[in-house]
């Protein structure tokens, strides 16, 4: 074996085993143990997903989700990382906004969803103002906690190199903080998972939650399988994206190193 | 007499009275022996988090002349780092008075370069060369220069191949040496450092000092340098001022290290200042280690 081959197998070889064994566990209890057509087995399901592919409905589901969250995630981090900065960075206003963050955050998004159908309908308003909603708060405070955290001797050396506030701002407590907002909006993307789902279950005319809705509405055991498979490799994907980025585009500024 | 003073003489002689005669005393004192840094009486007390007032320095009072290698030497905790964040401003004295070049110091200032003991002052998302040209690049010195001014005083302190390489890719000494081209890149009037080697093992440290004494032979910046260590106190400094153990620590005295060049710490003069030192600081090291225990 080369050495990039080795290196391609350290890294990909236990994903592909784990996933592998996963689906091996499935089947043998949905076969094996089970053996009901209320729990189907991975081929089922695939087939069914392939079945899905082809004719087009799932792109269309999977897409209209994908949408919604994009949005909400992007609006609502590009909302939170100011509103965090300036939580983080100044006392007051800390004080000021504090309970509104520690209010609102303990009241979960799946618990708003009435109220955003309320006024918003069943459109996309109300799933992207659900997203914001879920994301937000999540990247105010790890923003905030990314501001507080920066070692005092960061700021002072800066001081004692002659920088203005304004420069230490921009040059030391905004690059210092970065990793910290990127973990934020990683853990908002997990978020934004669940909270598009709930919400499609609930109103909503399409979307994965949809289809598992629908899939419960028509007894469509394998289509709810296949929109929860979905799901799972979705949201894998996504925040295997979302790393591979970091990595690429920020990698000094990975929460990793 | 330095060379102001006959011109203000011969300037002033005509009209002599006992007024100009003063002012001539004052302006002969000012640029003859003025010290760079004067601490004046200087006192710093902290609230603990119970609310309990605790004076770490008091009637704290030293000079330390432009050009020199002050060394401040002292048993742990007893206010040592509390005497140079007054200096570099990060806090201010709750009495007295701190005066460089005669005015008080009022906030942190480029004039006087701070090295931290640990590596947290450095910036991880910048290579070393960038770190290096962080204050020029502060001022908005033209890139190419700045450029060329940090790699300068990297090759000073032999990091000439690791300008590329982010502080995390470094060891510990390698990352005192970007502070120290840090500092010096900025051009500061002064060098403010506290213990910088403590955390470094035993042959880097060694190989530190050496270097250090060997910049400091060719730059000549004023230097306070916060040690705890003897050993490094006679092996850097001109002067050594030893602290007294806290609470209300202040210098119990001054010792001029009259070595020149290279220090062996085999000689026997070395040896001399090193007891000499050891001498005055055993007491203290002694009551600081009682204190904690019974506190």
């Amino acid at each position: 074996m080369s050495a990039t081959a080795r290196r391609i197998w350290s890294v990909y070889g236990g994903y592909a085993l784990g996933f592998v064994s996963l689906f091996v566990i499935w089947h043998l209890a949905a076969v094996y143990l089970v053996g009901s057509v209320l729990f189907p087995s991975p081929t089922v399901v695939f087939r069914k997903g392939w079945v899905l592919a082809r004719t087009g409905v799932l792109w269309e589901h999977l897409s209209a989700s994908l949408q919604r969250i994009l949005a909400g995630f992007l609006a609502g981090s590009l909302l939170g990382m100011p509103i965090g900065l300036a939580m983080g960075s100044f006392r007051p206003v800390r004080r000021l906004l504090e309970p509104y963050t520690e209010f609102l955050r303990f009241i979960p998004s799946v618990a708003m969803i009435t109220v955003a159908v309320i006024w918003f309908g069943i459109g996309e308003a109300s799933k992207i103002f659900l997203i914001i909603y879920t994301t937000i708060f999540i990247v105010i405070i790890n923003t905030a906690a990314g501001v507080s955290a920066i070692a005092p001797d960061k700021i002072r050396a800066a001081q004692s190199l002659g920088a203005t506030r304004a420069q230490i701002f921009l040059h030391v407590a905004l690059p210092a903080t970065v990793p910290y907002i990127l973990t934020g909006m990683r853990l908002a993307m997990a978020n934004s998972f669940t909270t598009i789902v709930a919400a499609e279950l609930i109103a909503a005319n399409d979307g994965l939650g949809k289809l598992l809705w629908d899939g419960r509405l028509f007894m469509l055991v394998d289509d709810i399988f296949v929109s929860l498979v979905t799901l799972g490799l979705l949201g894998f994907a996504v925040d295997r994206l979302f790393r591979w980025g970091i990595f690429v585009f920020a990698g000094k500024y990975s929460p990793a190193t | 007499m330095t060379s102001l003073c006959p011109q203000m003489w011969t300037q002033l002689s005509h009209r002599r009275s006992w007024r100009v005669n003063e002012e001539l005393d004052r302006l002969e004192w000012r640029s003859m022996s003025a010290p760079l840094v004067s601490f004046r009486d200087v006192e710093k007390t902290y609230r603990s988090l119970q609310g309990v007032d605790y004076k770490a320095v008091e009637h704290f009072s030293v000079d330390i002349e432009a050009g020199e290698f002050f060394c401040l030497l002292g048993p742990s905790g007893c206010g040592k780092t509390t005497v140079l964040k007054m200096l570099a401003g990060f806090e201010a004295p709750t009495a007295g008075q701190i005066l460089m070049d005669g005015r008080p110091v009022t906030g942190a200032s480029r004039e006087r370069a701070v090295v931290f003991q640990g590596d947290d002052s450095l910036y991880g998302w910048l290579t070393a060369v960038e770190n290096v040209e962080f204050g020029l690049r502060m001022r908005r010195v033209a890139r190419a220069e700045r450029r060329e001014r940090a790699l300068r005083y990297l090759d000073l302190v032999g990091l000439t191949g690791q300008a590329q390489k982010y502080p995390a890719e470094l060891s510990g000494g390698m990352k005192q040496r970007i502070q120290i081209a840090r500092v010096l890149a900025n051009e500061p009037k002064m060098l403010l450092m506290d213990e910088p080697f403590a955390a470094l093992d035993a042959q880097t440290r060694a190989l530190m000092q050496e270097e250090l004494a060997s910049i400091w032979q060719a730059e000549r910046t004023t230097v306070l340098f916060i040690t705890h260590d003897i050993d490094e106190a006679v092996t850097l400094g001109q002067r050594i001022g030893v602290m007294r153990a806290g609470p209300g620590s202040q210098v119990k005295g001054v010792i001029d290290v009259a070595l020149n060049g290279a220090r062996s710490r085999t000689d026997d003069v070395f040896l001399k200042y090193y007891r000499q030192v050891h001498d005055m600081i055993r007491d203290e090291v002694a009551a600081a280690v009682g204190r904690a225990r019974r506190a």
